[in-house]
């Protein structure tokens, strides 16, 4: 029985120690060596012992390379005074951790790009949001060539640890860089290509970026419009592309340019429509010596805020001819006839002055128009800015209100037929003539202020009543501040419900 | 150049009396003497428009001379604009009001005051509708957009506008009282950053501390009972209840006219609004400080401030199946017990 209470034999630890899996290195209290198993001599067929770490506290892991082989090597108390060191070769299983993690990370990298190049339809934003994305883990500087828009200069954006960039180079600078003019001209398609760290131009990389290791220019793959490209770059010294990276680099490189050229096309779009759009929009108005004009139009058509009603403020050697009126239909087929009557009317301007006899004229215009239902329904106020007196017609609209400087309202007694529907050309009108007191106010409107559903229970028509109290509370404002106040009220009954086109233009005799 | 407190007296004497030549006179007086242009926007022209509001919400001006004050005011803010023009040195920002915002100067200011530190801005004005901002932001692709929202009523558009802004692409500075005093409901709607001042507002833009991408907001997890879009829908209903009711509650209400009629469903309008808010953004405080208010308003205006804590009960009657909106109504009756 005595022998059991002492430490076991070197036989039986040595069979043991050689049963085991692991590499076992075992070494006395001394930390002589005193044996050695099988798999740790098939593991390290030199010298084990350089090793073995004697800093380490028994139960500690640590991982020490070996060669190209990584070991993972544990430190434990072995029986009574024996010493262990426990090896194992975790070469592969790190191999394969480090592969689902790079993976990890590219899946990770490529969601976030989606996510980010997705959201905008703005060139600009795309290229930058392609600089800034690619920045890390794929280079230490990323720079975005836009494609040519003009003028002989193309936009550049960068982005680096130096933070945001942007600029512009003369195309003909492309040509400094191989593949980048050809990326930029979206044709011939070129693959991605690597480039001599030397040839890299002064304005490839941000100042003070240091030696350059690695350079990469990818063409960014358009929809049938270019696209620009990518540059990458990395330090010298640090690793560089493998080929998962430059796959990556590839699929990347096709988001972006679909992002990119989509932007390309909408900003075009977009700018011409928003030329076209421009003459549809109310104009400034113009200032005039005794008077305060203000107008507001607010368009059920959100985007870009066109539709069929319109205001205008044409100036004759007389004093200024105020129109304001309301096409049937709504968008941007109704701001086209809106357009046309406007223009009507500044063509007429230049023949006819009085309003009952443009009205006549438009009425006609209208009725030879090639668009269907070409109605019309418009105020015309021809302004003497001197005496204050304005001559007023009034075709199938409201009634404009006037508001005298003491806060009393009146409805002006005009009245008449709407334009461009009846076949026969014939309109009947009841036309005024209005003086202004200094501080006195006229206020013409369309039918959309009106007919507002809303109010506290979300159905009632806002109508001419509230219009007009609400009118007899702006005594003393600026007109401005009377379109505002009008807007505003008219606005809050509406509650972000579902409205037609709104217009409101105010003459005041200024005191 | 520091501005003496006695210029603010000045100004608020001239915008209150109409006098347009004299208080751009005053301002581009001071200009010329070296007062910096933003100290005359922040510490003039700011906090005599506070003073303006303060005046009409004690009820000594009218809505006509508060209207007229502020058009004033914007004049004053766009003489100032064309007298000093520097030219933009850095990149673009686009400055809107929230879709139903009307108090467009405080937004204003801050346009002017980043245009003047050397930004690229675009001012929208007042009341943008979210598609038109959005199709703005497409076209110029700004770095950030600033959104003004001075009354908390407009926060659930403010909160549809930011969160439209975020997904194309652009991060959200939040500013305005109706984003709470301390910018609480800039957070909770999760807006990319918020200032109190417009001052505030260029220096954390100069300092770059709004991300190049937004993050993705915070979810509103109350909204799940539904209760803001139950009462949202029935609105109209309830409010008819509660306006039935009224007279038979509040026995004065018996000889209104037309117009006092108007006027208290306008109040109770009113209530609605912020009760709507509040249950929105999900804050007991923004319903009973608007209470306190309301209440302090109609006492300034020598109005006896009853009704209010009657409607609150009569709505709280009327909201059997709403128990956050019922709870937000308690503790506005508490308040205008108090007030």
């Amino acid at each position: 029985m005595d022998s059991v209470t002492h430490a076991p034999s070197t036989e039986v630890l040595r069979a043991i120690v050689e049963a085991a899996a692991d590499g076992v290195v075992l070494c006395d209290a001394d930390g002589a060596v005193v044996l050695v198993n099988a798999a740790a001599r098939e593991m390290v067929p030199g010298d084990v012992i350089s090793l073995l770490d004697r800093a380490r506290e028994p139960g500690e892991t640590y991982e020490t390379a070996l060669g190209d082989r990584l070991l993972r090597v544990r430190r434990e108390i072995f029986g009574i005074v024996h010493q262990a060191w426990y090896l194992r070769d975790v070469t592969n299983e790190t191999a394969r951790a480090d592969a689902l993690r790079a993976e990890r990370e590219r899946t990770q990298f490529l969601v976030e790009a989606g996510r980010r190049l997705s959201a905008s339809l703005n060139t600009r934003r795309c290229a930058r949001a392609t600089a800034e994305l690619a920045t890390g883990l794929l280079a230490d500087a990323a720079m975005v060539v836009l494609p040519p828009g003009g003028l002989r200069r193309t936009a550049w954006l960068r982005s680096s640890d130096a933070g945001l960039e942007e600029g512009d180079i003369p195309v003909a600078h492309a040509d400094q860089v191989p593949g980048l003019a050809e990326a930029l001209a979206g044709f011939p398609p070129v693959p991605s290509r690597w480039l001599d760290p030397h040839q890299a131009p002064e304005w490839l990389l941000p100042a003070g970026f240091g030696p350059v290791g690695h350079l990469l220019v990818t063409p960014l793959p358009g929809n049938g419009v270019p696209a620009g490209a990518l540059v990458l770059a990395r330090r010298e010294g640090g690793a560089g592309f493998d080929d998962e990276t430059e796959t990556l680099v590839r699929v990347f490189a096709a988001r972006a340019g679909a992002a990119i050229s989509a932007a390309v096309l909408y900003q075009e779009q977009s700018a011409t429509n928003a030329i076209l759009a421009g003459d549809l929009r109310p104009p400034p108005l113009p200032v005039v010596e005794g008077l305060e004009l203000a107008g507001s139009l607010r368009s059920a058509q959100q985007t870009a805020l066109i539709g069929g009603d319109f205001y205008d403020a044409l100036p004759t050697p007389d004093g200024p001819l105020v129109t304001l009126g309301d096409v049937c239909g709504k968008g941007p087929r109704a701001a086209v006839l809106a357009g046309q009557v406007r223009h009507s009317l500044r063509a007429l301007l230049l023949l006819e002055r009085d309003p009952e006899q443009l009205m006549h004229l438009i009425n006609k215009a209208l009725l030879s128009s090639y668009t269907p239902r070409s109605h019309v329904t418009l105020v015309l106020a021809a302004i003497h800015p001197g005496e204050g007196v304005i001559d007023l017609a009034v075709a199938g609209h409201p009634a404009p209100l006037l508001l005298r400087a003491d806060g009393a309202v009146e409805e002006v007694d005009a009245r008449g037929t709407l334009l461009g529907a009846i076949k026969s050309g014939a309109i009947s009108l009841r036309t005024a003539s209005i003086e202004l007191a200094p501080g006195d106010l006229l206020l013409l409107y369309s039918d959309g202020i009106t007919e507002a559903f809303g109010g506290p229970t979300g159905r009632e028509m806002y109508g001419s009543d509230r219009l007009k109290t609400a009118l007899a509370t702006c005594a003393g404002m600026p007109a401005t501040a009377v379109v505002e106040r009008l807007e505003q009220l008219n606005s809050d009954w509406l509650a972000g419900g579902v409205f037609d086109d709104r217009a409101l233009l105010a003459i005041r005799r200024s005191r | 150049m520091s501005v003496a407190v006695d210029v603010v007296d000045d100004y608020l004497e001239k915008v209150g009396t109409a006098d347009e030549f004299g208080a751009i006179d005053l301002v581009l007086g001071l200009l010329g003497e070296g007062v910096p242009a933003e100290s005359l926007l922040l510490d003039v022209i700011a906090p005599a428009q506070r003073r303006v509001g303060e005046l009409w919400a004690a009820g000594t001006w009218s809505v006509a001379r508060e209207h007229g004050a502020t058009a004033i005011s914007e004049r004053a803010v766009a003489a100032i604009a064309t007298a000093v023009r520097p030219r933009p040195t850095r990149s673009r920002i686009t400055v809107a009001c929230t879709d139903g915002e009307y108090h467009a100067l405080p937004t204003r200011l801050l346009a002017e005051v980043l245009r003047l530190r050397g930004w690229h801005v675009d001012f929208l004005g007042a009341n943008v509708p979210g598609p038109h901002l959005i199709t703005h932001l497409h076209q110029t692709g700004p770095d950030a957009v600033a959104i003004g929202c001075a009354l908390p009523t407009r926060l659930p558009r403010a909160h549809a506008t930011l969160t439209a802004c975020q997904a194309v692409g652009i991060p959200v500075l939040a500013g305005g009282s109706g984003f709470g005093f301390d910018g609480r409901f800039a957070a909770k709607l999760g807006a990319d950053g918020w200032a109190p001042t417009a001052d505030a507002a260029a220096d954390l833009l100069e300092q770059g501390r709004l991300p190049s991408f937004p993050t993705p907001g915070a979810t509103l997890a109350h909204l799940a009972d539904e209760e803001y879009t139950l009462f949202t829908k029935r609105r109209g209903e309830i409010l008819a209840g509660v306006m039935a009711e009224l007279p038979r509650r509040f026995p004065p209400m018996r000889d209104y006219t037309q117009a006092q009629f108007d006027h208290t469903a306008d109040d109770l309008a009113h209530i609605a609004d912020f009760l709507s808010a509040a249950l929105y953004i999900d804050d007991t405080r923004l319903f009973t400080d608007f209470v306190t208010w309301t209440c302090d308003l109609l006492h300034a205006r020598g109005v006896p401030s009853r009704s209010v804590a009657l409607a609150l009960r009569l709505l709280h009657d009327e909201l059997h199946d709403f128990p956050r909106a019922r709870h937000l109504l308690a503790e506005g009756t508490l308040a205008a017990d108090g007030a």
